[in-house]
């Protein structure tokens, strides 16, 4: 098998430049090299900073979404996300200024200018973003005045957003670019005043496979309304309500930390981190809210929850643990946040993990990860296929969790795969959330299929020629 | 987008809603992948590489490997010469393919980068390639990218050894999926024809696992065949669009005669491409293929008072709406609404002709459309049969109209990409998939006393 993955005889497995971004858990006490652009040349995993914005304010729901730039960029984006609404499918759509060679010579701004007249025209949308591709970075249209004329003109919030591809190779960025949308957006205009209520925001959740409503449901029964998350499943005008809230949840650290913080400066509101991922993060994430509510009332009832809730599922994942318990995992997913959660649930079900990497984590993250993990864990940042496949089998993975890339890699190896990305479309969150991880990566670990594969290789009939 | 669009007729003017095309790198990337052993390298940012690899891959449900220059925002005011030239050495030290396929992106091309002149100053080792082409995303679509790359592959690849012509044909596919090209290939067989098939995806995207992951499958055109291709006597272009331009260029530079055709989906054209080769080298058509033919026809026969005088509404890429324009003409029904995302007039003028042809008045044609404005015209007056890509299940669902999917790209049903769509076989697929459509909603729409058991 092993010649198989390093095409050239004696070739170097991965560039001598990629040595730092690959350690071992508990053996060395080298810090990971990290947060550095890819290598030109890399069959990276990486995206850009447009798709990190794209991501992050998608699932504002009765907003919509221009992406001024040729029209690739648009259609990749294209409804992708798995962020449910319980309303307006208006950000389902996708405009695009469709630039063509003219306007990247005379310039893009006419066009954008003309783009949000007709979006206004024909959807009377209550905001609009607008996400600036390479290209008109590169010819230097000035998005932010077509935005704020065009807001004058219509009387409704036009955001521009600075999402150039080349600013980076690092989707963090782009977090931060729609962080910094989002931050324009709610911040009252002057002499605006916004309502204090007694209830909660939820920073760095999008709703995917309706996780928000599961997030909701628990918070009512304890007594703390959601007031809006981040965006899944908010409008326009609930985001505008952000600064009233009493206290910030935050879930996606890459996304939304600095949102939280920017919320505390400007608006004094305090903020706390949670995970919905597992039974264990949700048990202690419910504990934190009702702590930082400081309601004795609140207290009580989270405990009942807590005990009724997972009394319901012990069982079943018990069930699961019992299959899994051995089988090997890795994971390679988007940010650090992400990997934390699902290395803690897969060792809750008994599954020993083995590698693991991000796109984008950070040095303290990846610290904080390496101690989760037992002696001899592969840690990747920004891997290759080369590289994740040379770890797969190498350490005779039997279960991935990842992305979209990673899935057909996975199995064309005849390993299993759990979609942990952001387009997935099962709900994954909270306890329920916990027993459908739990049978997804059953499902996937010990599906009948891979033992057709291993007689695939050795077929009971040798054909002509083989 | 649903109940989001809003109720027409509104014009619509600028940039596109809900588009129906896309960009020329992935076009580029999915041709270089059809060369065996080859890398494609995207020039530009990270991001264009990574979203055309996991476009690609959720259609074909395959992993997509290329390469990306990874600009960052130095390499944007200075220019990507350094990136590329560390691009080549890198690509070639780990990943090791016989040939890389630059092509470039919106960013590069407007940052004015000279790729020609910067491979020229690359360490080739002895024995690879580096070929390129240019592919401003703001420029055609993503088939205009296909066409580009194929054409690349003749400029830099193709030659003629001297005057005697190798009796061989080559064939110029189009942005079809590999079950095609594994279908062309099949007949081409049959009749007993050497092929040269280029680009061939076959055997790289629906190669069959074994459990071991080959970055280089092993499928597609070998170099020495597309250097050979210089020597055939005939180059049959299938496709205007994707085609036309690597054979014409092929004409020019080696001299073999090009013949454009239409892709061969559906009867006519399966019929043209056939008669073609036969035309040309004299060959008999082979029984299993006229046995074929017949079973179409057969099958035409006994399904046709099911879609007979249905209107339909088509979009997708131009050389496969041509063609499935013609093939639903053929089968009876009426193209009311036929759109394509990509630019070009001569789309207009070759479905109008078929449609008047046909004695067909009344349809609206149109490329460089979007969605959105296919969705206006069946708001304003519905079809019976939306033929078209997966982003046409919106329109289906709101407008409650049956969609069969076909073309590019198919990113919610399996199982596709193995199955061709061209040749008489492909005709079979396509009556199969159009009657069904209508009867199962038939029977959904069925009261109690009118539900059959037999249709």
């Amino acid at each position: 098998m092993e010649e198989n993955c390093s095409p050239q005889a004696g070739a170097p497995s991965c560039l001598d430049e990629r040595q730092g971004s690959i350690i071992t858990a508990g053996r060395s006490k080298s810090r990971i090299t990290c947060t550095t652009d890819s290598l030109a040349g890399s069959v990276s995993q990486r995206a850009c900073v447009y798709c990190g914005a794209r991501v992050v304010l998608n699932p504002v729901t009765d907003a919509a979404h221009l992406v001024h730039g040729p029209i690739g960029c648009a259609t990749y984006t294209f409804d992708i996300r798995g962020s449910l609404s319980s309303g307006s499918e208006m950000y389902r759509n996708s405009f695009s200024t469709d630039l063509r060679e003219r306007d990247v010579i005379f310039g893009g701004e006419p066009k954008l200018s003309a783009g949000i007249d007709e979006i206004v025209a024909k959807f009377h949308p209550p905001a609009i973003f607008v996400y600036s591709t390479c290209v008109t970075g590169v010819i230097g249209d000035d998005v932010i005045a077509v935005c704020r004329a065009a807001s004058e003109r219509h009387g409704i919030d036009v955001i521009p957003v600075e999402s150039s591809g080349f600013i980076s190779g690092n989707k963090i960025v782009g977090y931060r670019a729609a962080a910094e949308a989002l931050v324009r957006l709610i911040t009252p205009r002057e002499g605006e005043i916004v309502e204090r209520t007694d209830s909660v925001n939820f920073l760095g959740e999008y709703n995917l496979g309706g996780e928000k409503w599961v997030v909701e449901r628990y918070l009512k029964e304890m007594g703390i309304p959601i007031n809006v998350a981040f965006t899944g499943d908010s409008t326009v005008a609930a985001l505008k309500r952000a600064p009233g809230a009493r206290l910030n949840m935050v879930q996606c650290t890459g996304s939304m930390h600095w949102t939280a913080m920017k919320l505390e400066e400007a608006f004094g509101t305090p903020y706390i981190d949670v995970n919905f991922f597992g039974a264990q993060n949700t048990i202690e994430s419910l504990q934190r809210i009702a702590e930082a509510w400081g309601d004795p009332e609140v207290t009580r009832r989270t405990e009942v929850l807590i005990a009724r809730e997972n009394a319901k599922i012990e069982q079943e994942i018990r069930k699961y643990r019992a299959k899994l318990t051995g089988k090997r995992a890795a994971i390679y997913v988007g940010g650090a946040f992400k990997a934390i959660a699902i290395i803690r649930q897969l060792k809750e079900l008994g599954m020993e993990i083995v590698l693991t990497g991000t796109q984008t984590g950070k040095t303290e993250e990846y610290e904080y990860m390496s101690g989760l993990l037992s002696e001899g864990t592969v840690i990747i940042d920004d891997a290759n296929p080369a590289e994740l496949e040379k770890y797969l089998i190498e350490k005779d993975v039997d279960m991935m969790a990842g992305g979209v890339k990673e899935r057909v890699l996975a199995y064309k190896l005849g390993i299993g795969f759990v979609d942990h990305n952001h387009d997935r479309k099962e709900c994954l969150a909270g306890f329920e959330g916990a027993v459908r991880f739990a049978r997804e990566v059953w499902v996937t670990t010990c599906s009948p299929v891979w033992s057709r594969i291993r007689s695939q290789a050795d077929p009971p009939v040798t054909t002509e020629g083989s | 987008m649903l109940d989001c669009v809003p109720a027409g007729p509104l014009e619509h003017t600028t940039g596109k809603i809900n588009p129906a095309k896309t960009c020329q790198p992935i076009g580029a990337m999915y041709a270089a992948l059809g060369i065996h052993r080859c890398l494609p390298h995207s020039h530009g940012s990270q991001g264009c590489c990574a979203y055309h690899r996991m476009h690609l891959t959720r259609h074909f449900r395959d992993p997509v490997m290329a390469s990306s220059s990874s600009f960052t925002e130095g390499a944007s005011v200075f220019g990507g010469l350094a990136n590329l030239k560390t691009s080549v050495k890198n690509v070639f030290a780990i990943y090791d393919p016989d040939i890389i396929a630059v092509h470039t992106t919106c960013l590069s091309e407007t940052i004015g980068d000279d790729v020609p002149n910067i491979i020229r100053q690359c360490e080739i080792p002895e024995g690879k390639y580096v070929i390129h082409v240019n592919t401003p995303s703001y420029y055609g679509s993503h088939i205009t990218g296909f066409a580009n790359m194929c054409k690349a592959m003749v400029s830099y690849l193709a030659q003629s050894d001297g005057t005697t012509r190798k009796e061989q044909m080559n064939v110029l596919p189009g942005f079809v999926n590999p079950g095609d090209m594994r279908e062309i290939r099949r007949i081409v067989d049959l009749i007993g024809v050497k092929l040269i098939l280029f680009p061939d995806t076959s055997d790289v995207l629906d190669a069959p696992i074994t459990g071991k992951y080959e970055m280089y499958p092993e499928g597609g055109a070998t170099i020495d065949e597309i250097k050979d291709s210089g020597n055939s006597e005939l180059t049959l272009a299938l496709g205007s669009f994707a085609s036309n331009d690597a054979a014409d260029l092929l004409q020019e530079k080696c001299g073999v005669t090009g013949i454009p055709l239409k892709l061969p989906i559906g009867l006519k054209a399966t019929d043209a491409f056939i008669m073609a080769i036969h035309d040309w080298f004299g060959v008999p058509v082979p029984k299993s293929l006229t046995i074929e033919r017949g079973q179409v026809i057969d099958t035409l026969i006994d399904t046709n008072f099911q879609y007979q005088g249905k209107t339909v509404a088509i979009f997708g890429d131009p050389d496969h709406v041509i063609a499935m324009t013609e093939f639903v003409i053929t089968m009876g029904m009426i193209p009311k609404y036929v759109l394509t995302g990509t630019p070009g007039k001569q789309f207009e003028e070759e479905v109008n002709k078929m449609l008047e042809g046909a004695g067909i008045t009344g349809s609206r044609v149109k490329a460089e459309g979007d969605l959105f404005e296919l969705h206006q015209w069946i708001r304003e007056e519905k079809v019976d049969l939306l033929i078209g890509t997966t982003y046409g299940k919106y329109i289906a669902r709101a407008e409650d109209i049956p969609l069969v999917r076909f073309g590019f790209p198919i990113l919610d049903r399996a199982v596709h990409p193995l199955m061709p769509v061209v040749g008489y076989r492909g005709c079979l697929r396509l009556i199969e998939q159009i009657s069904n459509a209508l009867l199962e909603r038939r029977d959904r729409d069925a009261k109690d006393e009118d539900y059959e058991l037999i249709l």
